[in-house]
This record gives structure tokens, C-alpha cells and sequence, in this order.
């Protein structure tokens, strides 16, 4: 048995593997009651079974599990209630005061031996060599109920024997569907349904032919299922297994640990025998995420030990000569004395770096503490410069604080919800999955996109409003809600009054209400009717809670700090700041953008958001590092490279962002790049940026080291490390010797020693530490003496930064225009299965689901310009042109097309222009005039890249397989 | 003036060449130039003489049956239309002993009117029960629901009154009424009769429901197996929304009803209120867990009544003629009256609306003349399929919910079907499992498994093969079944079971007396 709980007996119930049967009560009542005379106090609405099991009596089970609302279907956990006939399911019968149970007698004893014999009389007995041998619940409860004989026989009517016995269904790649030994318990169907929200299983046929089925009969691959593993999850036997079990056999042990794809830090119990992952179990107790996952952290962690992980550090004189293994103190010595010959040449200020979202908050502090100290300048960046950026800027000047308000478990109280520029069920599937989940419950949802996303309509939800606005235009449209809501009266005025800044409210009252930001007014610029913008407005301006989630639709724009501006003054004006179920939500795009940006990863701020300006912040600094800072910002990743291609900025030090491939306008990134005397990349795999690089840092999984990440909600939580660094260090220790080899001293033991240094110089991690993670599972910050476990809300009694402020949010149109060469307007996202620039998801079996970008078209554009549905395409702007295949779909509006950015390939951001966020630089990806036509030959870039590429992979050292010709 | 002539369109009158008959009066009519009025009325509930033709002549109805078409020239030639003496002719139909003594209340007009007229449904008493009904306070209906005494008809004899308190008592923005109209026992067919043959009874009980409990829609689920029913009950909502029984304002009285019929898909299991109340969600028909009550918790998740067609339609008679009126009749806690039906090898099948009170015997033998066959009868089922099977020697108990549990039997919804002493008993407990196994929702175990292999065991008794221990194996089975299952389906599928057993221990290869002192 696995074990992990605080009190290490692993029996208690604040123990995640203890199943408690049935969900919590959220009720506050208490009732009290007798279980077997032992007297149990509860909350009202609380289950006999979940009573029992608190009251430590252990009541057999099959259907039931803490993680899904009770069903009553295996008859197993019948009891006895005292003044009651017969013997009702303990999972469905609510506690009562005075209720007096008994969970064990010799009728009861007989009743769940026999209902277990008729399970057992249609279950195959291979038990020795099942998969969920030792780690099975049907067994489990054979044992529990003293099961000795089936008198019926096995030769009954079945389902497991060979005439019987429908086929495995293995279609899908992390798991298998044996129907042989399904107890159809239901519990996958209700998980699919409770937990996920997509309804992909059901159960066929009624009576003894009941069958769990995906969708109308398909395979799991074909059918509607996400592959979220939620089935898997709750599966009793070894109906639904993961393969990787059914290949390693069971694990020896767990390690708790945080998933390193999207922003919603979802907790996991890595199931490790050896240091060999066996599968990784979604952690119940885990804030973010309450044991559910998606099919990227669940199942897509084999890039890990992909054949393609860099192992050897490695350097080269130019991009054109042949790499050279060397070892890790060439490689730091190398690395450092080139950093020290261009400063020479060229100056301090001719080197910089980047920190990675996707590393630990720990890593992010060394490598922006080794730019400030050792480079000597505050040429620090991140790759959240090019995603949420924004969100930090637009935030802070509000609301005085960068980062979003609430806790994802707030959604549970929220009655109107908007989405915007977001596509969660995609994006951040495990927070799309509570959002919808409350949906059902009642809630409301507008969503405002370009798109029509999947929540806008999908089984069980729909939202009431979809505002499917231009591209570009969301300022006019957050503009045109405010001026609804200003001049109806739905003005929050006691919270405006007492929360916000009166002048700067009235200078936003007076310019909202001018006619440029009516709905009329702005239905033009948008091309939403005034009326849906109307009643959208109203309906949130109503709310008794109203939240607002965001993305990158939102940020990614010429205007996406005054989006985030006028987001934050929509809340603030109708008081939805403060308090569960409302709030400003950003969702972040990689795992620790919140913690990379909360590190001090900016040109002009230093961690906890303090502008490098203050002598104060400065001073403590420099006192904390013994050196002497600049107080000059640095440039940002945009700036960086223009200055690369000016020729005035040489050496750089990435890690853990694929720039080539990310960052808009490739071909000009490319050419900075290249312009670089001395590239450090330290990333694990060989990616585009690598082939511009001079030294390569292989770097380390999240597997392979300590830390912590920080999620879209600011929790903080732990990175435990299961397995030792392919290269042999992990990335912190590769900062940290690099900066020895520069000549500055970092002596760090463990992360937990960096975590001390983070909380000692940052006011809002100042109560952070790894005991205090260790006991608690995660904290949100603010962490600190007034808010010793953390902060799930922010801004209760007043804001960050004392009063709220409005700002005034004027509609300036992007630069980027249709005209009669770019008629169309381009707009990118992510799918499901794919990540980012793919180079993790990409080495692992989601490619079956999604293996190549395609370009979303409206049926009239297609049918303007002869392309149909699989066509091979060119897409071209002003900035470049790439080809790619078409999809023709009615989710587009006419006008705009859509495409993924996974795949180098398809090379999204060759189109993608240099126009960006005008207070922070985020680019401008998500409109850019594109024309598209069909198309027959390669394109020259696309050749040309392509031959580069080939180049590079022969120039690495006999491992043609280290990257797939990209 | 026209004469009326009665045939009734009940689906059990049409199965015997009732539309036939009907067609040939009407043109046997104009061909001799007779003025008549054909009426096509619901069932009179006495299915040996179907087709039943009347005659209305001087206020009085005569019967003919059984008539065939090709009786038609001669009734003709007899002088029907005046009465005239026929060999089929059977006198005033309300002189008819079988129907003479019954007590109807429920079943009041069914056969009596034209069912689609709402005048003739309100010239025999038809809507006042609704006027009163709407000249109370909520709280006034249910308590006169209440003091009658009326249980509920579906075969769980709850009373009606108490479920409606608890929808009356909890609070919603949205109530319901649901009218339970799955019947699926075999053997029953009241709740088909009286919907077809008296739609807005069933409508004005509903009605009266939704204004008792603060409901304001209404859906009657009905078995797709009836489609006549549909086409009458769809009809008659129609004109009962044209005449304003339903609609925004129930008869001028500002408060609101509206009714739909919703139709099953075959499923037994569906007639259990919760399966239902899924099935009506648009869902898989699959029992729901109680608690919640429908009351608290039903479609939708909001208080809902489920009621049976007969309970709802035996409301408004409480409502007209006063809850006492009503409670008068019966016995014990058996109050009012229940429509039995009558079927199987009986020779007098039909439908006798009486008091609870009499007993099996005068049933069987005063109303169903004893076997078809001629044979003596050996047992009937009561309740349906999943009803015990009762012996002849307890033939005399009277026909009373109490009485009948101490037995170990269920009246049900007062369907009962008998057998001469022909039948094998084996048989039909095996039937019992058999029917239990294809109409198993599959939820929960008991049921889902526990049919199947209650059919092999039974196959393996039959065969002779261990006989004692298999005998065992059932009573073991029966036992998780009846105490382990999620609700009445696999719960009572041993009661036929274990009653054959229990009464017939020769039919399963026992020795008889010696295995039913065991028991």
C-alpha cells in the first residue's frame, strides 16, 4: 500500500489515499450521531459512509469514491439504522441527529459476502497476473467481506470468458479498456461527467447487458473522450488502466509534485519505482487541481527520457562549426570567459539573459541574480514578456498587485462569468473542467471571443452570451460593457465610494459615458450588435458574483495592458473585487510565468515587482549580495534584439525559452540571433534557438530536480525531485556554476537554501518555506506575518496598493490593418494535446491527436479563394510567409482565420509582426494581417529553413537522433 | 332526433373488432337511411362481451356483445336502434350484475360518454371538483387529499396527501406533477382504460395537484406501447387548453397549469418514479438513489409529484364529493375504492371498480366466473409481474393492503391474473427472473447479476441437478435481492419466487408437505 500523509500512518483522513466515499458537505449545521456506538459529529448533508469512515469504522465499498457524488449502485455498504427497515446503501443516506448505525452485523455480513459472490460470478479470476493486482478494490473487498465460494459456478452467462469477452480496446495511447473486467460500477461515467464535464462514456444496453461505452460505440481514440484520465482515475479494478502500469507493474513509491505544463500547477503523485516513473496520479489534496488532470500531465511526461534529451554540455566556436562534447567545467569556463571577452569588447551592457517560465521560481532567482550581479546589468527578461506581461503591468496599476485576485476553488461561488481571449477548455483544461462544472450548476457565462471555443456550447453548457468581436477590438468592447453598466445605473457606487480613488473614478465615469464607447457606437468598431453587448453587460453587471477569466486574447495585443486596465476597472465599478466567486482572473500560460515575473525576471523591476529604481530596494539587495546593482533598467527580450541586430548586444543567456520559435516576426529574430557572439542555451532538448547557439547547458526536467512553481492563482508549490538530472545537474546547479565561473560566489546546498534568500528579500514570500510547503502542500502569496498560510484572495478589506484605481482605457486601433493585400486577419491558440512550441508534447504519443498546425477558415473565405478542407495553403503577411494546411471551420467568423503555433514547421510566428504591447511590449500575436491562398510549391523560406536545419542537426556529435529535422 | 349508438374505441374493444363493427353500423345505418349517432366510447370494463354496442333509447343504455360485423345486418333487422330483442342482447348495461355491483367512483363516465366532450364530461360531474378546487387554499387540497385516505394506486400505496405536503412544503421557483402512466404489470390496464376512455378526469386530477402543491407544469409519461392513449390524451390536452382547464389561467382563475405527454421507450423499469423521472430528463432510464424524494428533489432536481394515472384521477371526486365521501368506502387503511382487473385463464375478464374489502374469492368467482379453461384455479398472481404468487386456499382473504402483506403479497396496482391447475409453477418463478434479467436497468448489482443467475439456478432445479443445495442457492439469492437491490424492481422479483416455492414446493421436484413445513 502506498502511503502519504501527513501523519504517516496512512490510515488518517486527512490522508489523499484514504478514500472517504463520499464528497464533503459543504454545509455548516453540524449533526451528531452514533456509528457502531462510536458518536461522530459531522456537517449536515454528510454521508453514514463518510461519517463512518470519519469515525475510523470502514465500511466495504465499490461505487463509491469521495471524488464523485454517491450513486448506490453496488449494494455493498449497506448498513443498519436503528427505527429503519431493511438496510439502505450507506453512501446515499444522509446523516441524521441522533441517528444511530451499525456498520457490521452477521445480516450484513451475509448480504455484502453474497452481493459480492454475484460480482465475482462474472469477473475472471486472473488475479495473480491483473494488472491491478495488490492495487485492486474489487479484490481488495473480496478480501473484506470474506468471500470463499461462488456457488453459482463460473460457467454462468459472463462477460470475461473467451466466447464472451469483448476485445481490449487499447486505441488510446496511455491507457487500455479491458470490458472483460468491468464491475460497472459507473464510476468512470461520472467522473467523465463530474469531474471533466465532457460526457463522453455511457453506459449501453440496460440489465446484465449494461457496458460502459465511449460515445456512440467508438474506440476511446475516436470517440469524444479527452483522454483526461479521470476514468482511469477512479476505475476499481484494471478495467481502465494506465499502459505504463500494465508495463512496469505497481511503484514502490510516491513523490508529490507539481505538473510543468500550463499555469494551473496541478498537483501529482508521481508513482516512481526505482527513478523510473510509473505513472503520475493526480493529487486529490492538491489546491489547484482536487485529483483531476488532463492528458498533457497525466499522461504526456515521457519527453523526460526522450532519446532526444540533451545529456553533454556542449560548445562551438561559430553556428557553423561542428559541436564539441566537453565537460561541465569547459563548458562554465567557456561560457564565462566569452561573456567577460564581449563585455570587454563591447561593454557591460552587451549581454543579457533570459529566465524561463517553465523553470523553478528558485532557478528564475539564480539566473536573474546571476545577470544582475555577475553580467553586472539588469538585462533580464522572461518569456512571460511575450505572454502576460501585460496582465503584471495593467494589474499593478489598478489594483496594486500583479497577479490575479482569487483562488481557482473561488469559481465555485461565482453566478456570471466571463471569459475572454481565453480558451480554458484547451488552454488550462483542469480549471475549464470546475468552470463547466459550475456552469452546470446554474452560472452564467459570456464569452468573448473571435471564436466560437467549445464553451460556448459544448454537452450540458452553453453560454449565454458569446460576444464574437474582431480581432483587435477588445478594449472598445470592455469600454462599451462599462458604458452600459455606468449608464444603467449598475454601478457598484458604496464599493467605488469606500474601495477606490474618487477622482480618478469620476475622470473614467466622464470618459465612459462618451459616445465613442457606446454599445452602438462600438458594435461598428467590433462587429457585436449593440443589443448582445447590452445584454452581456447587463447580466454581469447584475451578478451577485461576477468573475472575469482572461488569456492571452486579452494580453497579446498593441493594447493588451489596457485591456487588462479596463478589466480591472469593469470589476472594480461593479464591486466584484474582494470577496469568493468574483475577482480578475489571468490564466497563465506556462507553470511558473507568476513565479518568473513574482522573481524579479524584469529589465526594471527587481523580485516582488520593486522598480530597480528605489535606492531602497536597491540597497537591501545590494547589502543581501554583497554588490552594487544598477539602477539603469535593462532592455527587454524585443529590445535585445533589435539591439543583436544593430550590433551592439552580443552574448546572451537563455534558459529554457525557444525564442527562435516563440517570438513573433521569426525572420528578424533569426537574424539577431545570429548577429550573437556568444549564445548560451541551456534547454533540454536541441531546440530552434540551440541551432543559433554557441554553448549548450543541457538542462534538467522537472523530474530531475527540487524547487517550487508558482500557478496563475500564486500557489506556491512544490517540485520534488524523482529522478537524477540526465546531464548529472539540475538547472539551479548549473546557474550557480556559471556564476562561480564568473567569478561570483552562489553556494547554494538545496533549493530550500535559495527559498530562504527568496522569502529574506521578498515581502510577499516572507513566510514562504519549504516545512511550511511540506506541511501544507502549497501556500499563495501573499505569504508573510498577516497572512501566515497564504492568501487565496487578495484585496479583501482594501487593495494592494491602499485605494483602487481607475484608469482611463482609450481605444487606440492596432497599427495592423486588413487591407486589400492582407484581408484577413490572423489570430493563434493552443489545442488540448499540444503545448506551446511542442517540444515537450511533441516527443510523446499526443501527437496522435494532433500532429500537424492547421489554419482554421471560415467556409465563405474558403469558398472566395477555391480552398478546401486538407489544402495545402499560403498564409502571408507583411512580415513573411509560411504554408500550412486549411481546416475549414464555422467556429472562425468570416474575415478571420486561426491557427495553432506547435509545430516549427508550420513556422506561425514567420507571419506574426513586431508590433506589440505599447507599456510593456507584449508581442502582438493574436492580430495579424494575413492574405491566404491555395498553394502548390514549398515556400523559399521554408526550404531555406529547412536546409539550416539539416545543417545543424549534422553539425551535433553523432547523435543524428538528438532532434527530428525541424 | 338521432339515435345514439355507443362502440367503444378502447384499444381492448378494437383488439376484438370494435373499429370493425363500428365502421359497419355507420354504413349499415345509411343504407337503410337510419338517423343515428355513433359514438365511440371508452370501455365498460367487460371485456367477454367486447364488442359491447349500446343503445340509448328513453334515457336508458341497452347492450349487445360480443358483436361482431358480421352481426350487424341482423341487429339491424332486429330493431336494435329500438331496443328490439336480439339473440346478443343483454339488457340495460347498468343491469348487468358484473357492473351493477360495482362501486364506481374513478371509473365513474368511463363508457358512459363520449370521451374527447368536454360537455359530457362536465353534464356527469365532470370539473367541479376543479371549481372547488380552485375556491381553496393550497393547503385546503392537500388536507382534503389528506383526510380521504387515498394511497397511492402505482402499487406502493403511499398516501397521496403526505407526498403532496412535502411538495406543498418545499420551496421552488418550479414544482411539478408527473403523472405515472408506464403500466407495464402484466395483467393491469385501468390506467389505459380510464385515460382513454375519460382523459379529463386524469387532467382535472392533475389540475387539482398542481394547484394543491404550487406545480404549474405537468407531464404524464406515457408507455409507448398505448398509442390510442396518445392520440386521446393529446386530443383532449388540446381542447382542454382551447376550453381553459389548462393554459396561463385555469378556468379564470389566474393561476396557471400546462400538460404535455411525454412517451416511454419500452422500458419496464421505467414505471419506478425515479427511473422515470431520468427517463423524462432525457437520460437513461436508471433508478436514482432516494434519498432525495422526488418531493424534495425531482425532475430537474426540483419537488415533484409522481402520482399513478388512478390516483390522480380518483382526485377529483374527493374534491367534488368531500374527502369523507370518499373515505367512506373501504376498509382499515384501505380506504375508497380500487379498480381491479381481471385477466389470465379467467372466464369474465375485466375491470371491477370496488371498495377494498371483498375478498379474492368473490372476485375470482362472483364477478370472473372461475376459470376459462373450466379447470379449477390453482393460484393468481396480484400485482403484477413481480407480484406473489397466491395459492387457492388463501382465496378468502380479503382484498385490503394490509391483509395482503401479512401474506406476503402486494395488491399492487390491482392487476391479477389467473391460473387453472395447469400451470407450472417452476415455470413461472423462473418467468419471474426471467423478465427480472431483460428489464434490469443494470444499475445495481442484485438486480443486474442476480436475475441471470437465478434463471440458471432455477434451469439446474429443473433439471433435477442438486437439487436441495440449489434450492438453497435461490432462497439465498432471493434473500440478496429482495434486501441488497437499489429499488422494487430486483427487490421484488423474489416475491413471486419465494411464493411459488413456498406454496408449490411439488412443481420444483420437493416433496411437498415436508419442504413447506421447513419454510
Amino acid at each position: 500500500m502506498l502511503k502519504s500523509c501527513s501523519c504517516g500512518s496512512g490510515q488518517c483522513s486527512s490522508n489523499p489515499l484514504v478514500d472517504l466515499g463520499t464528497p464533503a458537505s459543504r454545509r455548516s449545521e453540524m449533526v451528531s450521531l452514533t456509528i457502531d456506538g462510536i458518536p461522530v459529529t459531522v456537517p449536515a448533508g454528510t454521508s453514514v459512509m463518510r461519517a463512518a469512515a470519519e469515525a475510523g469504522a470502514k465500511v466495504p465499498k465499490l461505487c463509491a469514491t469521495d471524488q464523485l457524488q454517491a450513486f448506490g449502485s453496488c449494494r455493498l455498504c449497506l448498513v443498519q439504522i436503528e427505527g429503519r427497515r431493511g438496510f439502505p446503501a450507506s453512501c446515499t443516506t444522509p446523516v441524521e441527529e441522533g441517528m444511530r448505525v451499525t456498520t457490521h452485523s452477521p445480516r450484513l455480513a451475509e448480504l455484502r459476502r453474497n452481493v459480492m459472490e454475484l460480482y465475482i460470478s462474472d469477473h475472471p479470476l486472473d488475479c495473480l497476473t491483473c494488472t491491478a493486482n495488490g492495487n485492486c478494490e474489487l479484490q481488495d473487498m473480496a478480501g473484506v467481506v470474506g468471500l470463499r465460494e461462488v456457488r453459482y459456478g463460473m460457467a454462468g452467462e459472463n462477460h470475461f470468458d473467451a466466447q464472451h469477452a469483448a476485445p481490449i480496446d487499447d486505441s488510446n495511447p496511455y491507457f487500455t479498456f479491458e470490458p472483460a473486467k468491468c464491475i460497472v460500477c459507473s464510476r468512470c461515467v461520472r467522473a467523465c461527467e463530474e469531474v471533466q464535464g465532457t460526457f463522453a462514456l455511457t453506459i449501453a444496453g440496460r440489465g446484465f447487458d449494461s457496458k460502459v461505452t465511449a460515445s456512440a460505440g467508438e474506440s476511446f481514440l475516436d470517440s469524444e473522450c479527452v483522454s483526461c484520465g479521470a476514468c482511469v482515475n477512479v476505475c476499481p479494478t484494471a478495467t481502465l488502466s494506465e499502459k505504463s502500469l500494465i508495463q512496469l507493474g505497481q511503484a514502490e513509491r510516491v513523490v508529490t509534485t507539481t505538473c510543468a505544463y500550463c499555469g494551473v500547477g496541478c498537483s501529482f503523485h508521481a508513482e516512481v519505482k526505482g527513478q523510473q516513473v510509473v505513472r503520475m496520479v493526480p493529487n486529490k489534496a492538491g489546491g489547484a487541481n482536487e485529483g483531476h488532470a488532463c492528458v498533457k500531465g497525466r499522461f504526456a511526461w515521457g519527453y523526460a527520457t526522450h532519446p532526444d534529451r540533451l545529456k553533454h554540455p556542449m560548445i562551438r566556436k561559430s553556428i557553423h562549426d561542428p559541436w564539441q562534447i566537453v565537460s561541465w567545467d569547459e563548458a562554465f569556463q567557456h561560457a564565462a570567459s566569452e561573456i567577460r571577452r564581449i563585455q570587454e569588447k563591447y561593454g557591460r551592457k552587451s549581454v543579457g539573459g533570459i529566465t524561463s517560465s517553465r523553470c523553478t521560481n528558485e532557478e528564475t532567482w539564480l539566473v536573474q541574480k546571476l545577470i544582475r550581479t555577475a553580467f553586472g546589468n539588469n538585462n533580464v527578461d522572461t518569456c512571460a514578456r511575450v505572454c502576460h506581461s501585460p496582465t503584471g503591468y495593467g494589474l499593478k496599476q489598478t489594483l496594486g498587485e500583479s497577479a490575479g485576485t482569487q483562488d481557482f476553488l473561488s469559481v465555485e461561488d461565482a453566478d456570471v462569468i466571463i471569459v475572454m481571449g481565453a480558451n480554458p477548455t484547451d488552454g488550462h483544461p483542469v480549471f475549464a473542467s470546475r468552470l463547466k462544472r459550475r456552469l452546470r450548476e446554474g452560472a452564467q457565462l459570456i464569452v468573448i471571443d473571435p471564436r466560437e471555443i467549445d464553451l460556448v456550447r459544448s454537452p450540458h453548457i452553453e453560454a449565454k452570451y458569446h460576444l464574437p468581436l474582431r480581432p483587435g477590438t477588445n478594449v472598445a468592447m470592455i469600454n462599451a460593457l462599462a458604458h452600459v453598466i455606468v449608464t444603467e445605473g449598475l454601478v457598484d457606487e458604496e464599493f467605488v465610494a469606500n474601495r477606490c480613488e474618487k477622482a480618478a473614478f469620476e475622470e473614467w465615469r466622464n470618459f465612459i459615458l462618451r459616445q465613442e464607447n457606446s454599445p452602438e457606437h462600438v458594435a461598428e468598431i467590433t462587429g457585436v450588435s449593440a443589443e448582445l453587448i447590452k445584454a452581456a453587460a447587463r447580466l454581469y453587471g447584475s451578478a451577485r458574483n461576477g468573475a472575469i477569466y482572461y488569456g492571452l486574447g486579452v494580453t497579446e495585443h498593441s493594447q493588451g495592458s489596457t485591456t487588462v486596465m479596463g478589466i480591472a476597472n469593469l470589476a472594480m465599478a461593479t464591486g466584484n473585487i474582494g470577496r469568493r466567486g468574483v475577482g480578475v482572473n489571468p490564466l497563465r500560460g506556462q507553470n511558473n510565468v507568476q513565479g518568473s515575473c513574482d522573481m524579479g525576471s524584469y529589465p526594471h523591476e527587481l523580485p516582488g515587482y520593486r522598480s530597480v529604481k528605489d535606492d531602497a530596494t536597491r540597497e537591501q539587495f545590494n547589502r543581501y549580495w554583497q554588490t552594487e546593482l544598477d539602477p539603469e533598467p535593462g532592455y527587454r527580450i524585443p529590445h535585445m534584439l533589435n539591439a543583436a541586430v544593430e550590433g551592439i548586444f552580443k552574448g546572451m543567456y537563455i534558459q529554457g525559452e525557444d525564442v527562435a520559435q516563440s517570438d513573433p516576426n521569426t525572420k528578424h529574430v533569426h537574424e539577431a540571433l545570429s548577429n550573437l557572439e556568444c549564445l548560451i542555451v541551456q534547454d533540454i532538448f536541441f531546440n530552434e534557438t540551440c541551432k543559433f547557439a554557441h554553448v549548450i547547458f543541457p538542462g534538467a526536467s522537472f523530474l530531475e530536480k527540487d524547487g517550487t512553481f508558482t500557478n496563475a492563482e500564486r500557489r506556491i508549490s512544490r517540485v520534488r525531485k524523482i529522478m537524477e538530472p540526465l546531464a548529472g545537474l539540475a538547472d539551479w546547479e548549473v546557474t550557480m556554476r556559471f556564476a562561480r565561473a564568473l567569478g561570483v560566489p552562489m553556494d547554494y546546498k538545496h533549493p530550500a537554501e535559495i527559498m530562504q534568500e527568496i522569502a529574506a528579500l521578498t515581502p510577499t514570500f516572507a513566510g514562504v518555506t519549504y516545512e511550511k510547503l511540506d506541511r501544507l502542500g502549497s501556500v499563495q502569496w501573499p505569504c508573510n506575518d498577516s497572512a501566515p498560510e497564504g492568501s487565496p484572495v487578495m484585496h479583501v478589506h482594501e487593495f494592494t496598493r491602499g485605494l483602487g484605481k481607475f484608469i482611463v482605457t482609450e481605444f487606440v486601433p492596432t497599427k495592423e490593418r486588413t487591407s486589400r493585400k492582407f484581408p484577413l486577419l490572423l489570430t493563434t491558440g493552443r489545442i488540448l494535446t499540444q503545448y506551446n512550441v511542442g517540444a515537450q508534447t511533441r516527443r510523446t504519443a499526443n501527437n496522435l491527436w494532433h500532429h500537424e498546425d492547421r489554419l482554421e477558415i471560415h467556409p465563405e473565405d474558403a469558398a472566395e479563394r477555391g480552398i478546401s478542407d486538407g489544402d495545402w495553403v499560403h498564409l502571408a503577411s507583411r512580415a513573411g510567409e509560411v504554408k500550412m494546411r486549411a481546416k475549414i471551420s464555422e467556429r472562425m467568423q468570416p474575415g478571420v482565420v486561426y491557427t495553432t503555433f506547435h509545430f516549427p514547421d508550420s513556422g506561425a510566428n514567420v507571419v506574426t509582426t513586431e508590433l506589440s504591447d505599447w507599456a510593456t511590449s507584449c508581442p502582438e500575436y493574436k492580430v495579424t494581417a494575413v492574405q491566404v491562398t491555395r498553394s502548390g510549391d514549398p515556400l523559399p523560406w521554408q526550404t531555406e529553413y529547412r536546409e539550416f536545419s539539416q545543417e545543424q542537426t549534422s553539425l551535433l556529435p553523432g547523435q543524428s537522433s538528438l532532434s527530428k529535422a525541424t | 332526433m338521432a339515435i345514439r349508438v355507443y362502440v367503444p374505441a378502447d384499444t381492448t374493444a378494437a383488439s376484438v373488432g370494435a373499429d370493425r363493427v363500428a365502421a359497419a353500423i355507420a354504413a349499415e345505418a345509411e343504407k337503410r337511411g337510419e338517423s343515428i349517432e355513433l359514438v365511440r366510447n371508452g370501455s365498460r370494463g367487460m371485456f367477454w362481451l367486447e364488442p359491447l354496442v349500446e343503445v340509448e333509447t328513453e334515457g336508458e343504455r341497452l347492450a349487445y356483445g360480443p358483436v361482431s360485423k358480421s352481426d350487424v345486418p341482423s341487429l339491424f333487422d332486429a330493431g336494435f336502434l329500438d331496443g328490439g330483442t336480439h339473440r346478443l342482447g343483454l339488457g340495460p348495461t347498468a343491469e348487468i350484475p358484473y357492473f351493477k355491483n360495482q362501486q364506481r367512483l374513478t371509473f365513474a363516465r368511463v363508457g358512459l360518454i363520449d370521451p374527447l366532450s368536454i360537455p359530457e364530461y362536465e353534464a356527469h360531474g365532470g370539473l367541479s371538483g376543479l371549481r372547488k378546487a380552485i375556491a381553496c387554499e393550497p393547503q385546503q387540497i392537500v388536507a382534503q387529499v389528506k383526510a380521504s385516505g387515498l394511497r397511492g394506486r402505482g402499487g406502493a400505496a403511499f398516501p397521496t396527501g403526505i407526498k403532496w405536503q412535502t411538495v406543498l412544503d418545499t420551496p421552488a421557483d418550479q414544482k411539478y406533477i408527473v403523472c405515472n402512466a408506464d403500466e407495464g404489470d402484466s395483467g393491469t390496464f385501468a390506467d389505459r382504460m380510464l385515460m382513454e376512455g375519460d382523459p379529463y378526469c386524469l387532467i382535472e386530477g392533475m389540475v387539482i395537484a398542481g394547484l394543491g402543491v404550487g406545480a404549474t407544469q405537468g407531464y404524464i409519461y406515457l408507455r409507448s406501447e398505448y398509442p390510442r392513449c396518445w392520440k386521446v390524451l393529446n386530443e383532449a390536452i388540446e381542447r382542454a387548453r382551447e376550453f381553459g382547464i389548462l393554459g396561463p389561467s385555469v378556468l379564470g382563475s389566474g393561476k396557471a397549469f400546462e400538460l404535455e405527454v411525454r412517451l416511454g421507450a419500452g422500458s419496464y423499469v421505467c414505471g419506478e418514479e425515479t427511473a422515470l423521472l431520468e427517463s423524462l430528463e432525457g437520460k437513461r432510464g436508471e433508478v436514482r438513489a432516494k434519498p432525495p424524494l422526488p418531493a424534495i428533489s425531482g425532475l430537474f432536481g426540483k419537488p415533484t409529484v409522481v402520482n399513478n394515472v388512478i390516483t390522480l384521477a380518483s382526485i377529483p371526486i374527493i374534491l367534488a364529493c368531500g374527502p369523507e365521501f370518499y373515505h367512506d368506502y373501504g376498509m382499515g387503511r384501505s380506504r375508497g375504492t380500487l379498480t381491479w382487473q381481471l385477466s389470465g385463464n379467467i372466464k369474465r375478464p375485466g375491470l371491477i371498480e370496488r371498495a377494498f374489502g371483498l375478498t379474492l374469492k368473490e372476485l375470482l368467482y362472483d364477478y370472473g366466473g372461475g376459470s376459462a379453461s373450466g379447470r379449477p384455479l390453482r393460484a393468481v398472481q396480484a400485482g403484477g409481474p413481480l407480484g406473489a404468487y397466491v395459492p387457492a386456499e388463501d382465496f378468502d382473504m380479503p382484498l385490503d393492503y394490509e391483509a395482503f402483506v401479512e401474506r406476503g403479497a402486494m395488491i399492487g396496482h390491482g392487476g391479477i391474473v389467473a391460473f387453472d391447475d395447469t400451470v407450472n409453477m417452476l415455470e413461472m418463478a423462473r418467468f419471474a427472473l426471467e423478465f427480472c434479467a431483460e428489464e434490469s436497468c443494470g444499475k445495481c448489482t442484485p438486480c443486474r447479476i442476480g436475475a441471470v443467475r437465478g434463471v440458471e439456478v432455477i434451469d439446474r432445479i429443473k433439471a433435477g441437478t442438486d437439487l436441495e443445495k440449489n434450492v438453497q442457492l435461490l432462497e439465498s439469492l432471493c434473500d440478496t435481492m429482495q434486501y441488497g437491490s437499489l429499488c422494487a424492481m430486483g427487490g421484488m422479483t423474489p416475491y413471486p419466487v419465494v411464493s411459488a416455492l413456498k406454496h408449490f414446493p411439488e412443481d420444483f421436484g420437493l416433496v411437498g408437505e415436508r419442504h413447506r413445513d421447513k419454510r
